[in-house]
């Protein structure tokens, strides 16, 4: 029996180019003029929004890069936390963190409602930067400097978590940014890092 | 059947087509590697997700590492790869009543990708290989990983050119009259979307093994996960690729859904190669690598015009099986037609929970998470398995769990074997994987990391202290995951018992209910008589918009509104966050 109808499983004879009907002509342009809000959305949100993965990016060697970080350590440090340096840099300074198979270096401590220059990058091999718990997330890259503009918005004592696979210890790369307020006072508890501080004075 | 086949061949007694002799051990071969593949990747799952559920943590780290790589390559790369070899065999040769081309070749791919996955696991399992699924450099491991990947591709690149000869053959011996069915035109999709895909993984594979022997000094880890990605989200396109193609087959076997119009299918299927391998894209929104243009211009307008694809699919094939059951008399309601659907039949049941979870589910929150800002929420957190095991797990493995129930009786010719739990298994099944990939979607949100093995953060040097409702969603997912494996393990158990010591059948009396054969295949489904009046009356003017099938407008109605509340609650919790730029 020859019907109008036919299924997926069946050759279709003849041109089976045919109008469709008014209700699959609808859904199609709804389903258009949506994925057109979906692609606006993203050049309006460097736009007008305030959260854009942009940021500078640049080929950079390492080793370089390390030392670097280093060098900024040492600049800006103001104490110490399970041996890791802390470090204050200024509002609107570069600010350099590396990760590095199994520690993040160094801790930093930035004043909410200033903006930093932060740049990231990776001794070793591919790092997650993952702030918790404001759920920011980039991914850190060897012999890549990625520097992003970001402006804390409020004080608390916050942890960075590994979130990709650089090996057995991965799991026990935390590292820590400590946001103080406006008038520099930290809202969490540093203890640590302040008796740290003063035997190391 | 139109054509006398002249190669050695059998006729199938329900669908009457010519099953070439040739074809039909390659494609039996193809779908056996594909479940015992499966086997052993839903034994890692089930490893994985009591070690994830952090109340039991069952494995020690470097297996929980280690069993993570085993279970990526062996769900996403083997068990769905050798199933689409077998989707592509089948589809090529049955549907089209054609003879293959070259069988000899196509034994012969089949052993090189069989030498490259036994390579694979054995690296795997030894512990040369824990790098994960992508192997970032400069993470290195033993050449046989990337050695058996390439041998693997080889193959199914080979086997993909056998499939467009066996189209030549097919058309040239004239097999068939007209255009190629629907269902083969998906395959034909799938199969141009694995030629893109695998030359990628060449590009890839081959300097990372020359690489890791020393023949070359290093390789730019940026670079890597560009053309890595190129492969890796690829490949998840040739998956939705043939489980359109699927879905349009069970629907056209369980219930005898309809094509409601060819161009509009079709169309969108060349979307989907025009357009979606650019949206690997979007595993690099927060790279360093790529500034804003090129992630924009890469993921925006090309990845939506895959998403629109996806969105005209999620329309045709619900209303495809609504117009095919209202054709068949059950016009009662809005939904009569899927109230009185054959919900006991595992094929049916199969496809509509695909159907659902990869689009409610692995959609939306797919989409979402693929914006450029809103990945800055979502990067690497659990979200991101969430996402997949909606989309690959839920969709395309249920899709090609159901097309097996159909494959047992029409090309093994066994009955389904414990047919009682047959029925049940796609509910538990999915159950499991909504669950499932709920949990982790939800634990994402809470800002946990995927890929980790504790997040008690037991030995780091600073404690984290996630939100209290991270042990909830963990146990939603562990429970979920037992519940999926459980399910996987059922289908196994059944694709076996069927395959291997299952009751041999070559015909069966139509009509009437048989256990162990599905219902589309007893009492194949049936238009009415006066089926072109009734589609002339559905199709009148005077129904006006809701036209034939109202029931499905309602549906994706639900869908785009359930898509736009959960894409601008992201943007939401995103302007919540530091300024970042
Ligand atoms: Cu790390």
């Amino acid at each position: 029996m020859l019907t109008k109808v036919h299924s997926g499983l069946d050759p279709v004879p003849g041109v089976w180019w045919k109008p469709a009907h008014k209700a699959e002509k609808v859904w199609v342009a709804i389903a258009f003029a949506w994925c057109m809000v979906l692609f606006a959305m993203m050049p309006l949100w460097h736009w007008k929004g305030g959260q854009n993965p942009s940021g500078i990016r640049r080929r950079v060697d390492p080793v370089k890069y390390y030392q670097r970080s280093v060098e900024f350590a040492k600049q800006y440090k103001i104490g110490e936390d399970r041996g890791i340096p802390i470090v204050a840099p200024p509002p609107g300074a570069e600010v350099y963190l590396t990760g590095m198979t199994f520690q993040w270096f160094p801790i930093l401590q930035l004043q909410a409602g200033s903006t930093y220059r932060l740049h990231m990058s990776s001794l070793d091999v591919n790092h997650g930067f993952s702030l918790y718990p404001m759920n920011v997330n980039f991914q850190v890259v060897p012999g890549y400097d990625y520097a992003l503009q970001v402006t804390p918005t409020a004080a608390g004592d916050f942890r960075i978590i590994c979130n990709e696979f650089c090996g057995i210890g991965h799991h026990t790369m935390v590292g820590r940014v400590i946001v103080v307020d406006a008038a520099g006072k930290t809202v969490a508890d540093n203890s640590h890092a302040v008796i740290r501080d003063r035997e190391a004075k | 059947m139109s054509t006398a086949a002249t190669f050695p061949h059998r006729v199938c007694p329900a669908t009457g087509r010519v099953i070439a002799a040739a074809a039909e051990p390659l494609i039996k071969v193809n779908a056996v590697v594909a479940i015992v593949s499966l086997l052993v990747g839903a034994i890692a799952a089930l490893l994985l997700v009591l070690t994830r559920w952090q109340a039991v943590h069952l494995l020690p780290a470097v297996w929980y590492y280690r069993i993570l790589g085993v279970h990526g390559m062996n769900m996403l790369i083997f068990f769905i790869i050798y199933f689409e070899m077998a989707v592509l065999w089948f589809t090529s040769t049955v549907l089209l009543n054609a003879r293959p081309a070259n069988p000899k070749l196509g034994w012969f791919s089949f052993g090189l990708m069989l030498s490259g996955t036994l390579m694979v696991e054995w690296v795997q399992w030894t512990g040369r290989a824990d790098v994960l699924f992508t192997s970032y450099p400069p993470l290195k491991a033993h050449p046989g990983l990337y050695l058996g990947v390439i041998l693997f591709a080889v193959g199914a690149l080979t086997v993909t050119g056998l499939f467009f000869a066996t189209l030549v053959i097919a058309k040239r011996e004239k097999t068939y009259e007209g255009s190629v069915p629907l269902v083969v035109y998906g395959a034909v999709t799938a199969a141009i979307i694995a030629v893109i895909t695998l030359l990628h993984g060449a590009m890839i594979y081959i300097p990372t093994f020359l690489w890791s022997i020393g023949l070359i000094k290093s390789i730019d880890p940026e670079i890597y996960r560009m053309l890595w990605w190129a492969l890796g989200h690829s490949s998840q396109q040739i998956n939705v690729a043939a489980m359109v193609a699927v879905w349009y087959m069970l629907s056209g076997l369980t219930i005898g859904g309809v094509v409601l119009n060819e161009k509009v299918s079709r169309s969108a299927f060349v979307l989907y190669v025009l357009f979606i391998s650019m949206a690997s894209a979007h595993h690099l929104l927060v790279d360093p690598g790529f500034g804003p243009a090129w992630k924009i211009v890469n993921t925006s307008y090309f990845m939506y015009m895959a998403v629109l694809a996806s969105m005209i699919h999620g329309f045709t094939v619900p209303a495809g099986m609504e117009l095919g059951m209202r054709l068949r008399g059950y016009t009662d309601g809005l939904f009569g037609w899927l109230r009185r659907a054959p919900w006991g039949d595992p094929g049916f049941s199969s496809l509509v929970f695909s159907v659902v979870v990869f689009g409610f589910v692995g959609g939306i929150t797919g989409v979402t998470i693929g914006t450029e800002q809103i990945n800055i929420i979502a990067h690497n957190t659990l979200r991101i398995p969430g996402h997949f095991h909606a989309t690959v797990v839920s969709g395309t493995a249920m899709a090609f769990m159901g097309a097996t129930y159909y494959l047992l009786p029409l090309i093994f010719r066994r009955k389904v074997a414990f047919w009682g739990l047959a029925r049940m298994q796609p509910y538990l099944f999915s159950i499991g994987m909504l669950l499932l990939s709920m949990g982790m979607t939800f634990a994402g949100s809470f800002g946990v990391p995927r890929r980790h093995w504790d997040i008690s953060f037991a030995q780091a040097p600073f404690d984290v202290q996630f939100n209290p409702a991270v042990d909830i969603v963990l146990a939603v997912m562990g429970i979920g995951g037992i519940l999926a494996v459980t399910g996987a393990l059922a289908f196994i158990a059944i694709a076996v018992k069927s395959v291997f010591f299952g009751e041999a059948i070559t015909t069966w009396p139509l009509g009437k209910d048989i256990a162990g054969i599905p219902q589309g295949l007893t009492t194949p489904p049936v238009h009415a008589a006066n089926v072109d009046e009734l589609n002339d009356a559905l199709h009148a003017e005077s129904r006006g918009i809701a036209g034939a099938t109202p029931g499905t407008l309602v549906l994706v109605g639900i869908f785009l509104l359930a898509f736009v509340v959960y894409y601008f609650t992201n943007w939401k919790l995103l302007s919540f966050l530091w300024k970042v730029g």
